[in-house]
């Protein structure tokens, strides 16, 4: 949970977050053009980070979460991307409108991010101890044996056996759960205030998923992050996060905590998502699952994006795109029937 | 129980690691090493493993799209480990397979009624020329695709229709047994249950056995009647879906299924959670005795000299076949009773051995004695050991 007495007051670059809020996104749109049309993969995405806060951005394949973490961190490729409208604040600072020399400096000391694929994330013709360093070398200007040094004491924190002889390894040497453990350790090289994790877990097996999700949740306390998950796995949002919010065709469903978000989800995506999973406890009946397929990009249906795949959808449904408005204390959800959905 | 249609018996595939120029063998890659089970006639067999456990290989060589080095793998009562020509084709009849990639798997030249008739032109005596454009719709609308879209290309699909039409392709001879290989990976969280759905709907009414590869512990035990746990080309623990699940008896398996999380999450924290250290080791070098020693925590000297036999082993509440000389369950699914909640500590005297500690409550005296149970076999866990 957020715990503001103990995080720093200030951040390594010297930004000050306002009442422990680190990152304020509000009202984003990103959008690609393609040669068949313009697909518009986040159309108005607004939600919050505070220190220590492990936020889980929840949805499937083409819902817009990976691109929202791109275009917080600044490495969406413009073009074909381009950022139409929206902000995206860090301790009160828009990112958007920053210089991109002073952005630049931010990547890292400030919000740093783990891909999915470590693999092809590590360059492969560098040692990883070398890659590491080049955190140092280039943000605090330290000379190469140092910057190995202090690479050597990272890869010890995350748990890599043997390191100070392994620093020298290049990434094929590793195996997937070790190389994500490299991962992390460049992007806590810095001591960053957020951490974006994108699909960390989602390459590797589940007895090494369970490793790395504790060495983040560890770091994370230890450094008091804010976290920024990004899943579709049900199962690692609810181990771990303390809000989430659900996306769907480029826009939030919902947000609300988690605890509240599966006991009883205020929108019908976020319920059929979780009747449509089956359980390690339990063997279960038919699977409840959802009909038909999240919308293509470049045509969103008119009104909610999802009511063509809505049971609970009507008239209103399919002209009047639903905002997302509070429906509870601390829970938000963008359907007309938001009400009904919570009382089942 | 219906009668056995497909049995592995000893199965061992192993491919050779050929080093130098003059490609000398140097060393054997041992992805399958020795198993045996039974499927019966309409049962889903689940086998679950992680990546390199030999899951995929093992449902390649019951295909015979690999040849077994060793054993035998019995169709109905006949080994066709050594079949060829006419009598391979015949079998394949009976056992089809559908694979993990939706996107690979099928031929993207092709439309989709070529895919889903090509099993129809190999074996033209199942439906005859004249009727084969009619089962090829009758096929797509049995998996939920219109079958007006006969003439299109793969790529029109999305990955779940493809996964459909990989499915239908599957099931055009209709054969006794379909191996699904990882079939529904690929897929998102909300496509993957109606594929799974299907599944189910279709052994229902055509009667299939699967045999159901997977490394979703959830989805297999949704799907499975009975479930076999690899590890390192072997078979650790092999039973009844409930007695796997509830009552798992092999270190390895206790381990996988603690590491699976739930979606729920008033269960934070609540469940045992056993993280193994370390990596698999390599199929080129397993270690000796069992394979899982190297990181069980509850490695004897025995273990890394006597290979365990998969044998029935009690597990609580009956027994079912498990490979470990220590077998005893561990509920690692279900959130403990809080009374039950144990944190283990190293004992401070001399002795190396772990003991359970139940959770002091504020308003318990210190002094209060274990409990007896704590220390019976069974109670005994990982925490902190590994």
């Amino acid at each position: 949970m957020t715990d503001t007495t103990t995080a720093p007051t200030t951040t390594e670059m010297g930004y000050q977050p306002v009442d422990g809020r680190l990152l304020e996104v509000e009202d984003l749109f990103v959008e690609f053009s393609t040669d068949d049309g313009v697909a518009k993969a986040i159309n108005g995405v607004s939600f919050e980070l505070d220190q220590g806060e492990s936020l889980a951005i929840l949805g499937e394949s083409g819902s817009g979460k990976s691109v929202t973490a791109q275009a917080i961190m600044g490495i969406l490729d413009m073009p074909p991307a381009s950022i139409p409208s929206g902000h995206i604040r860090y301790c009160g600072q828009d990112l958007l409108t920053m210089p991109e020399e002073q952005r630049r400096k931010t990547r890292g000391p400030e919000i740093a991010m783990i891909f999915q694929d470590a693999l092809s994330s590590l360059n492969p013709v560098f040692p990883v101890g070398w890659q590491i360093a080049e955190m140092f070398r280039q943000h605090r200007g330290m000379n190469k044996s140092d910057a190995l040094e202090q690479a050597v004491r990272l890869m010890e924190r995350v748990s890599i056996p043997g390191a100070r002889q392994r620093v020298k390894a290049y990434p094929h040497q590793f195996s997937g759960g070790m190389r994500q453990r490299i991962m992390i350790a460049m992007a806590i090289a810095l001591d960053p205030a957020v951490l974006i994790a994108d699909e960390p877990t989602t390459a590797l097996d589940v007895t090494v998923q369970a490793q790395i999700m504790a060495l983040l949740q560890e770091l994370q306390e230890e450094r008091k992050m804010g976290l920024i998950l990004i899943t579709h796995d049900l199962g690692v949002v609810a181990d771990v996060a303390d809000r989430a919010v659900v996306m769907y065709a480029g826009r939030l469903v919902e947000k609300s905590d988690v605890f509240d978000l599966y006991g009883n989800p205020a929108h019908p995506y976020t319920e059929g998502l979780i009747d449509s999973i089956p359980r390690l406890d339990q063997k279960g009946g038919t699977l409840n699952a959802i009909g038909g397929l999240p919308p293509n990009l470049m045509r969103i249906p008119p009104g909610c994006p999802f009511n063509p795949r809505c049971r609970r959808a009507q008239d209103r449904c399919r002209t009047e795109v639903p905002e997302l408005r509070e429906v509870a204390p601390g829970r938000f959800s963008a359907c007309h029937f938001a009400e009904e959905v919570l009382n089942g | 129980m219906a009668e056995v249609i497909l049995s592995a018996q000893g199965v061992k595939k192993h491919y050779p690691i050929k080093t130098g120029i003059l490609r000398r063998t140097t060393g054997w890659v041992k992805a399958v090493d020795g198993v045996s089970f039974d499927l019966h006639k309409g049962e889903t067999l689940g086998i679950v493993g992680e990546s390199g456990c030999g899951k995929s290989t093992l449902g390649r060589v019951l295909m015979r799209l690999e040849e077994p080095t060793e054993g035998k793998v019995l169709f109905g009562g006949e080994d066709f480990s050594n079949a060829s020509g006419s009598s391979l084709r015949k079998l394949r009849r009976n056992i089809q397979i559908v694979f993990q990639d939706p996107y690979t798997s099928l031929n993207p030249r092709k439309t989709v009624g070529d895919i889903i008739g090509e099993p129809l032109d190999i074996h033209p005596d199942v439906v005859p020329k004249q009727g084969r454009r009619a089962r090829v719709q009758e096929l797509l609308d049995l998996v939920g695709l219109n079958p007006e879209h006969i003439n299109r290309y793969p790529h029109q699909f999305s990955g779940g229709q493809r996964q459909r039409i990989g499915i239908a392709r599957g099931i055009a001879l209709n054969p006794q047994v379909l191996i699904c290989d990882e079939p529904v990976s690929a897929l998102d969280v909300s496509v993957q249950a109606q594929v799974v759905n299907l599944m189910e709907e279709l052994q229902n009414e055509l009667g299939l056995a699967y045999v159901f590869i997977a490394h979703d512990l959830s989805v297999v035990r949704h799907i499975s009647d009975r479930v076999g746990v690899m590890y390192l080309g072997k078979m650790a623990e092999l039973g009844e879906e409930t007695e796997v699940y509830e009552h798992p008896t092999h270190p390895y398996t206790q381990a996988l299924l603690s590491a699976v999380p739930v979606p729920d999450p008033t269960l934070r924290g609540k469940r045992e959670q056993i993280v193994l250290v370390g990596d698999v080791p390599s199929p080129a070098n397993p270690p000796e005795g069992c394979r899982f020693h190297t990181r069980c925590w509850k490695a004897q000297d025995k273990c890394s000299v006597e290979e365990p036999v998969l044998q029935m082993r009690p597990d609580g509440v009956g027994e079912h076949e498990s490979a470990c000389h220590y077998a005893e369950p561990l509920n690692v699914v279900h959130a403990e009773p809080d009374e039950e909640q144990h944190h283990y500590a190293e004992r401070e005297d001399d002795s190396d051995t772990l003991i359970p500690q139940t959770t002091w409550r504020d308003d318990s005296p210190f002094e209060e004695p274990y409990d007896q149970k704590d220390f019976e076999p069974g109670a005994g866990g990982p925490h902190g050991g590994v």
